[in-house]
């Protein structure tokens, strides 16, 4: 049958067919690209190793979850490559294989698949994975896990900033948080890579530039307040920002479209919640740093938090059903 | 009284599969989901269950024709309690380092919903024989279930299968950067993933089960 001659789609014809699955998860693997070139210079190697794992195994559980689900198998859309590359950015560079291998498949499987496929899942797949792999292999990917003490890779030889200040009271100079010169998950040291990359994403509308400000915007007014009333020497609101995972979650991990709420405003307050758990976790919890844990409790808010900002259409509210 | 409801044949054969108190009734969830980490605390909660239930069941059978309606519960309740009563002590007394595993969870049996509901469904209303083939019937179902969990569990979390008793040890020991055993199976979240999983092939298996036999008889 030949396609009608006039196309016919429901508003809005802004964007037409161009934000697909596929434009967008390759807009993120492009923003990702600096943060490689970071984790390149920083961890070598290692960076490469904990990709190929993430990423091939993400997408062969892609494929054989969407195949028990006799569903056309869309390894594609690339979908499947964004978790496992952001599972593998958030694991430490000296992961053993079964840490990313297992995340991944969890992150896809009861991450993704089960909830219906991309698109469905109600939690960060990525997040899911880590966390499960986290709690599976404590010693794999626990604080200590980052610390390499014979390694000849310099930055691998020390804790994790964050880590540093939590359990020694150590502080990290402001240029090496900023351009990645620290130890910590593979894609996390540089702020300046996930700014850009965060930048761009934000530019092409992939990611809504909401969730990172409110993200930065709660953890900076928390981080004022503690530089405030408890200071520590050398440990600064830009220390907080620039340090850990915060950028990288805020630009590339909180902003997965599926997992957060849907209007502008409700995507403001997720970030807001996203970036005051993670101070709450960094601040009073026995963990360094709590991007993860963050993220999958606001996920589990979206709800609420869509119900809650239903915005207002032009022209004023929708007026109440009159009872029939 | 009457033989109404299924004979004592279909009551145990219910209880193992197509009525399996773990995966088709869903009761019981507490113990499957806080005892089954290892073989030998899910075989000893099973253990338990079977003699608390065989024994309440039988009674309970025994005693029907004195229960009031609006007391029923109570006297199931009494009934249970006391012999999980009987089964904590002995436990404790003759098995004592299991006894601190399971802990608090001896006790609950007495709140199990698996063994009211075999009081209130068979027992209070068919004879001895009957009650007591259901009782066990259902307890193998109860112990089928847990052990499935239970092996997941321990060979992924442990990397043995009845470490403890018998010592047999399914993954052998590596270095970390080959394999690990997994912390979060032991865990409780283990439990409600394995658990789930599960319960997903068994709905599985009875929807493959049920469209044949649907075939079968459209073909007949």
């Amino acid at each position: 049958m030949p396609s009608p001659a006039i196309h016919i789609a429901p508003a809005p014809h802004l964007f037409g067919g161009a934000l697909t699955t596929q434009r967008m998860m390759f807009d993120v693997l492009l923003a990702l690209v600096p943060v490689l070139v970071a984790a390149l210079w920083q961890f070598r190697l290692y960076a490469v190793i904990q990709l190929a794992i993430c990423m091939v195994s993400a997408v062969a559980a892609e494929a054989l979850f969407t195949a028990m689900r006799k569903k056309p198998i869309l390894v594609r859309d690339g979908s499947a490559l964004v978790t496992g590359a952001i599972l593998a950015f958030s694991l430490p560079a000296k992961a053993p294989w079964y840490a990313g291998a297992v995340g991944s498949f969890v992150a896809i499987g009861i991450g993704k698949v089960i909830f219906g496929g991309v698109g469905q899942n109600i939690f960060n797949p990525a997040m899911l994975g880590r966390a499960f792999a986290m709690i599976a292999f404590p010693a794999a990917l626990g604080a200590s896990a980052y610390v390499v003490p014979d390694s000849p890779i310099d930055g691998l030889t020390h804790a994790t900033p964050l880590t540093a200040l939590k359990m020694l009271g150590q502080s990290t100079g402001l240029l090496p948080l900023f351009l990645g010169a620290t130890n910590g998950s593979i894609g996390e040291t540089s702020a300046l890579a996930c700014l850009l990359g965060g930048a761009y994403l934000c530019l092409r509308r992939t990611a809504s530039w909401e969730i990172p400000a409110g993200v930065i915007a709660a953890t900076a007014v928390i981080g004022l307040l503690v530089q405030w009333f408890s200071p520590v020497a050398g440990w600064t609101v830009l220390h907080e920002l620039c340090g850990g995972a915060l950028l990288f979650g805020a630009f590339f991990i909180a902003t997965d479209p599926v997992s957060s709420p849907l209007a502008p405003r409700g995507k403001f307050v997720f970030g807001l919640g996203v970036g005051a758990l993670v101070m709450l976790i960094r601040k009073l919890s026995g963990y360094p740093e709590g991007v993860m844990f963050s993220v999958l409790i606001m996920n589990a808010l979206v709800p609420l938090i869509n119900r809650a900002t239903i915005p207002t259409p032009v022209g004023g509210p929708v007026p109440a059903k009159k009872a029939a | 009284m009457s033989q109404d409801g299924p004979t004592a044949v279909e009551r145990f054969l219910n209880g193992i599969i197509p009525e399996n108190p773990t995966y088709r009734q869903i009761l019981g969830i507490c113990p499957t989901l806080a005892v089954t980490n290892t073989m030998e605390s899910a075989m000893t909660m099973a253990g338990t269950v079977l003699f608390v239930l065989v024994c309440s069941n039988v009674l309970t059978s025994l005693i029907r024709g004195l229960l009031k309606p609006h007391l029923r519960i109570l006297v199931f309740t009494l009934t249970i309690a006391a012999f999980v009563t009987i089964a904590d002590r002995f436990l404790a007394a003759y098995m004592y380092d299991m006894s601190k595993v399971l802990g608090p969870y001896i006790p609950l049996v007495i709140v199990n919903c698996i063994i009211i509901a075999r009081c209130e469904i068979c027992a209070a209303k068919q004879g001895v024989w009957t009650a007591f083939m259901d009782a066990v019937g259902q307890s193998l179902g109860f112990m089928l279930g847990l052990m499935s969990i239970a092996t997941i569990r321990e060979i992924l979390g442990f990397g043995t299968w009845f470490g403890k008793w018998l010592g047999w040890r399914v993954i052998p020991v590596t270095a970390p950067e080959h394999w690990s055993t997994w912390v979060i199976m032991i865990l409780p979240p283990g439990a409600f993933i394995t658990l789930g999983l599960l319960m997903g092939v068994m709905n599985w298996i009875e929807a493959k089960h049920s469209a044949r036999a649907k075939k079968a008889t459209v073909a007949a």
